[in-house]
């Protein structure tokens, strides 16, 4: 079953692995990804698109589905203000054998780093405000895939 | 047609979108951005550096040669940074 989903709203982790683990499987792989204090950091904000943001986590699932054989996948991205140990994004995925599991989510996480519409915001305790900047490693490993 | 801003680029603009004729001449993505950045001044800070600006259009990301055609939405905003 794949589940994908773009929400304001907290990620509760222990309930989507509940969700998502519902039909057991032989593998499951996560990635958690969650908002760092560094440099005084108060607020992470991710910008998004109201239609294609969806769409294109809609698209990379529907890829990592047809590339692996996947009894289940979870992403979930979260957009809006965040606060230092948020989490910003969970991606699980099951397979009958770890290594298909594994590379799925690692395809994932990298592919939604160059390829989905998100854009992070940082702002600082001295009310320093900047957005962040692309970086050429992001691109380098989502090319891996290719 | 109706352009969206997002990020830096909307903050810039000033706003999230807004609906436009395009003048004769502008077929491309490239060519809708040169033409915003000599519009007004504040096209002229979001798209002072093309090569910084990404587009969507008809759903999908496109480069600078993309042809505009009869798209109801062309997104313009920075090299995306989620996950």
């Amino acid at each position: 079953m794949i589940r994908v989903d773009v929400r304001p709203e907290p990620i509760d982790v222990a309930a989507e692995l509940a969700a998502h683990d519902a039909g057991g499987h032989g593998a499951s792989a996560s990635f958690i990804g969650r908002v760092r204090g560094d440099d005084g950091l108060v607020e992470l904000f991710l910008d998004h698109h109201p239609v294609l943001t969806a769409r294109g986590l809609d698209e990379l699932a529907a890829q990592a589905a047809a590339r692996w054989r996947l009894g289940a996948l979870t992403l979930i991205h979260r957009v809006g203000a965040m606060a230092p140990g948020d989490t910003i994004v969970l991606v699980l995925a099951s397979s009958p054998h770890r290594a298909e599991a594994l590379d799925a989510t690692e395809y994932l996480i990298d592919r939604l780093k160059t390829d989905v519409m998100l854009w992070k915001r940082e702002t600082f305790a001295d009310g320093r405000a900047a957005w962040v900047e692309q970086r050429d490693g992001d691109h380098a490993r989502a090319e891996r895939w290719d | 047609m109706r352009i969206a801003y997002f990020a830096w680029v909307r903050e810039r603009m000033g706003i999230a979108e807004e609906a436009v004729e395009l003048p004769a001449g502008i077929a491309t993505v490239g060519d809708l951005v040169r033409w915003l950045a000599t519009r007004d001044e504040r096209g002229a800070r979001a798209f002072a550096e093309p090569h910084r600006i990404r587009a969507a259009l008809g759903g999908a990301m496109v480069g600078a040669d993309a042809v505009i055609g009869d798209a109801e939405e062309v997104a313009l905003f920075p090299p995306v940074t989620g996950g």
